[in-house]
C-alpha cells in the first residue's frame, strides 16, 4: 500500500513533499491527542475535501485502502460488543482519518521527493554517527522491499500449501528467509554493478525532476 | 605504462568458493562486437561473467578492461563494464521506475539536467516512457527486465554482459530482449542457455567444468558444445 | 558499512512491516494487540546483529513515525509512537541490539536453547521493560495492573521466540551473516 504515487498538477500534488509529511506527522499525533467523534467526522470531511482538491482517481484510492477497510469491521465489532459502540465509532474513523491522510500524501508525493525530505531531517544525526545518505537509500530500499516480501510469502505459503504444510509458521518463515537473503544479496551486487559506493559522501539521493 | 588495449582480457585466472575450484586457469581476449558464453549448468558461467565487472576479484590471475585491472580500479571498471542479471527483481533497486533508471547516472555524480536528459532518452528509446511514473513491483516480468536493461544502457558502458537475460521470460518477451540486445551498439558478452540466440554471434565459448572447452565461430563451437552433451 | 549490510538491514525492516499483514488479536480489557509483527524485532537481532538488526528496527520506527501504516492493523504516524503502544515500537530498537549482542557473543556455540534465552531477553524482557512502564503511564493505569495485562502477551511471544530461535538457526546454517 506503499509509493503508488499517481502523477498529478492539483495543488495537494504541487505542495513541497516537507509540509505534507510535516502535516501527516502532525495531524497523526492530533488524532490522538484529540478524540471524539465529531471531531473525526468533522476531520473526515475535511480529509474528503482534500481528496477532491487532489483529483484522485476514485479506483487509486479504493485500492490503497481495500486491504485496511477489511480491517475496520472487526474492529467495530469489537467494540461493539466487548465495549462500547459509540468508541467502536470513534476508534474506526480516527483510523479512516489518519489512513487517508496517509494514503493522500503517497498519493501524491514522490517517493524520491519523500525520502528527501527524511534524509535532510536526518542531517543533524550525522554529529552522532547518522550517514543521512545511507539512510535514505535504506529508507527507499525497505519501501522497495515490502512489496517483495509479501510476494515471496505468497507464493511460498501456496507452495506449502499444495504440500499440506501451511499451518506450519516455520515452513513459511525459513524459505522466505532464506530466499529473500539470497535476493537482497544479488541486489547488493546489483546496486554496486550500477556504481553505488557507499562510501561516497555527498548526498546520493539529490532530487531531482 | 600500459597501452590501454580496446578489450577485456582475462589472463590466468582462476576461482574457488570455499574448496570448491569452479574456473581453472582460464585464459581469454575479448575484443569482438559479440561473444556468446554458453556451458552447462555449473560450469562456471556466472562466475565468468561477475569477474568482468569485477563484482568478483579473481583468487588468482588477472582481469583487465581496456587496461585497468579489476583489482586495482573497481569503480572505473565498473563504470566501464555495464552488467545485467538473470532476475530483474533482483536488480531493481528503486520503487518507481524513472527512479531507479536515474540511480546509476546519480552515482556517476551527473549533474542534475544531464540525469533527467539521459533518464528522457533511455525511458523514450525503450518505451517506457508511460510508465515512467509507475510502480516498479507491478511491472510485468517482460517490462522489469527492460527496465533492468535500460538502467544500465543508460550509463553508456562501454560494454556490457548479460547473464541470462531471457531466462525467466516468456517467448515474446525473450523475442523482445533479443531484439533490444541486437541493437546495443556496444559490444556485448551474453550468458546463455538458448544456443539459437547466438547464431548471428561473432565469438562463442564454451565453458565445461570451470575451463574453456570449445571457442570458435558460433556452428563449430556449438556444434562441439552438443556433442559433448550428448 | 557495506552495500550488502544496507541491503540485509533494508530486507528486515521490510520484513517486519511485511507482518503486518496478520490480522491483530485484540483480546478484551488489554490496551495492546496481540500481534506477530515483533517476531521480526528477534529474528533481526538473531541474524544480523546488534548493529545492523537494530538499525533495520530504527528504519522501521522512522517509516512509521513519519505516517506510514506500516504496523499491524494498518496503523501509523506519530501518534501511535505517542500512544499507549508507543513504547513496545520504540522499544524494538534496543530490544533487537541486545539480542543481537547476545547472539554475536554466543556465535560459535549457538544452539537453539541459549538463542532462545537471548531472545526471551532481548525479544521479550527489553521489550516489556520498556513497554509496559510506557503504556501504564499513557493509559493512566497502575504498574502493577500494567503488568498484570501484559501477562497475555507471554505465551504467544514465547512462541515466537522459539520460532525465530529455530529460523535464525537454520539461517545460521545455510547463509551465516554475522562474523561471515
Ligand atoms: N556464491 C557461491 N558460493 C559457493 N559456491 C558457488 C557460489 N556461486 C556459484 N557456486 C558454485 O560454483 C559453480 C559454478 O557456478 P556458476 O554460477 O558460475 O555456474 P553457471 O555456469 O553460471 O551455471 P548456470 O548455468 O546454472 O547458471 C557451481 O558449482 C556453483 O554451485
Ligand atoms: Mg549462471
Amino acid at each position: 500500500m506503499l509509493s503508488l504515487y499517481v502523477p498529478g498538477d492539483s495543488i495537494v500534488h504541487r505542495l513541497p513533499a516537507g509540509p505534507k509529511l510535516l502535516a501527516l506527522f502532525a495531524a497523526s499525533t492530533a488524532l490522538f491527542a484529540v478524540s471524539g467523534i465529531p471531531i473525526h467526522a468533522a476531520e473526515l470531511l475535511a480529509v474528503a475535501g482534500l481528496f477532491r482538491a487532489a483529483r484522485l482517481p476514485w479506483r487509486d484510492t479504493l485500492h490503497q485502502l481495500r486491504p485496511a477497510l477489511i480491517f475496520l469491521v472487526p474492529i467495530f465489532l469489537f467494540h461493539a460488543f466487548v465495549t462500547d459502540w459509540r468508541l467502536g465509532i470513534e476508534t474506526v474513523l480516527r483510523i479512516l482519518v489518519l489512513l487517508l491522510l496517509a494514503v493522500l500524501v503517497t498519493l501524491t508525493t514522490k517517493l524520491s521527493d519523500m525520502i528527501d525530505v527524511l534524509e535532510r531531517a536526518l542531517r543533524p544525526l550525522r554529529h552522532v554517527g547518522v550517514n543521512p545518505s545511507k539512510a535514505g537509500m535504506m529508507l527507499s530500499m525497505v519501501i522497495r522491499f515490502i512489496p517483495l516480501m509479501t510476494r515471496e510469502a505468497r507464493e511460498i505459503l501456496e507452495a506449502q500449501r499444495a504440500r499440506g504444510l501451511d499451518r506450519s509458521a516455520l515452513a513459511l518463515l525459513v524459505p522466505l528467509l532464506i530466499k529473500t537473503l539470497k535476493m537482497a544479496g544479488d541486489l547488493s551486487d546489483a546496486i554496486e554493478a550500477r556504481g553505488y559506493d557507499p562510501e561516497t559522501v555527498a548526498p546520493v539521493w539529490r532530487r531531482w525532476g | 605504462m600500459r597501452i590501454a588495449h580496446a578489450m577485456i582480457e582475462v589472463s590466468n585466472v582462476s576461482h574457488r568458493y570455499g574448496a570448491h575450484e569452479v574456473l581453472k586457469a582460464v585464459n581469454l581476449r575479448i575484443g569482438e562486437r559479440r561473444v556468446g558464453i554458453i556451458g552447462a549448468n555449473g560450469s562456471g558461467k556466472s562466475t565468468f561473467a561477475r569477474l568482468l565487472n569485477g563484482l568478483l576479484i579473481p583468487d588468482e590471475g588477472s582481469v583487465t578492461v581496456d587496461g585497468i585491472d579489476t583489482r586495482e580500479d573497481v569503480k572505473a571498471v565498473r563504470r566501464r563494464v555495464g552488467f545485467v542479471f538473470q532476475n530483474p527483481d533482483n536488480q531493481i533497486v528503486f520503487p518507481i521506475v524513472e527512479e531507479d533508471v536515474a540511480f546509476g547516472l546519480r552515482n556517476l555524480k551527473l549533474p542534475k539536467d544531464e540525469v533527467a536528459r539521459r533518464v528522457d532518452a533511455v525511458l523514450e528509446r525503450y518505451r517506457l516512457e508511460r510508465l515512467r511514473d509507475h510502480a516498479t513491483h507491478l511491472l510485468s516480468g517482460g517490462e522489469k527486465q527492460m527496465l533492468a536493461i535500460s538502467a544500465v544502457l543508460v550509463m553508456e558502458p562501454r560494454y556490457v554482459v548479460l547473464d541470462e537475460p531471457m531466462t525467466l521470460l516468456d517467448l515474446r518477451n525473450k523475442k523482445l530482449v533479443l531484439e533490444i540486445i541486437r541493437g546495443i551498439e556496444q559490444p556485448v558478452v551474453l550468458v546463455t542457455h538458448d544456443l539459437d540466440h547466438l547464431r548471428d554471434f561473432d565469438r562463442i565459448v564454451v565453458f565445461d567444468e570451470g575451463g574453456v572447452m570449445a571457442d570458435g565461430p558460433p556452428e563449430t563451437a556449438i556444434r562441439e558444445y552438443v556433442r559433448a552433451m550428448a | 558499512m557495506t552495500t550488502r549490510d544496507m541491503t540485509f538491514v533494508a530486507l528486515f525492516a521490510a520484513l517486519t512491516a511485511a507482518c503486518a499483514v496478520f490480522p491483530p488479536f485484540q483480546p478484551p480489557f488489554v490496551p495492546a494487540p496481540i500481534v506477530v509483527q515483533n517476531i521480526g524485532v528477534m529474528l533481526a537481532g538473531s541474524i544480523l546483529g546488534a548493529r545492523r538488526g537494530s538499525l533495520a528496527m530504527a528504519l522501521f520506527v522512522v517509516l512509521v513515525a513519519v505516517g506510514m501504516p506500516l504496523l499491524t492493523g494498518w496503523r501509523g504516524g506519530f501518534g501511535v509512537i505517542l500512544g499507549p503502544t508507543g513504547g513496545f515500537i520504540l522499544s524494538w530498537v534496543p530490544a533487537a541490539f541486545v539480542v543481537g549482542w547476545l547472539v554475536e557473543r554466543g556465535w560459535s556455540r549457538l544452539g537453539f536453547w541459549n538463542l532462545l534465552v537471548f531472545n526471551v531477553i532481548g525479544g521479550i524482557s527489553v521489550v516489556y521493560l520498556i513497554g509496559i512502564p510506557w503504556l501504564a503511564a499513557v493509559a493512566n493505569m497502575e504498574l502493577g495492573k500494567a503488568v498484570k495485562v501484559s501477562t497475555i502477551f507471554i505465551p504467544g511471544d514465547l512462541a515466537k521466540a522459539a520460532i525465530a530461535s529455530f529460523a535464525a538457526l537454520i539461517v545460521k546454517r545455510s547463509y551465516p551473516l554475522i562474523r561471515a
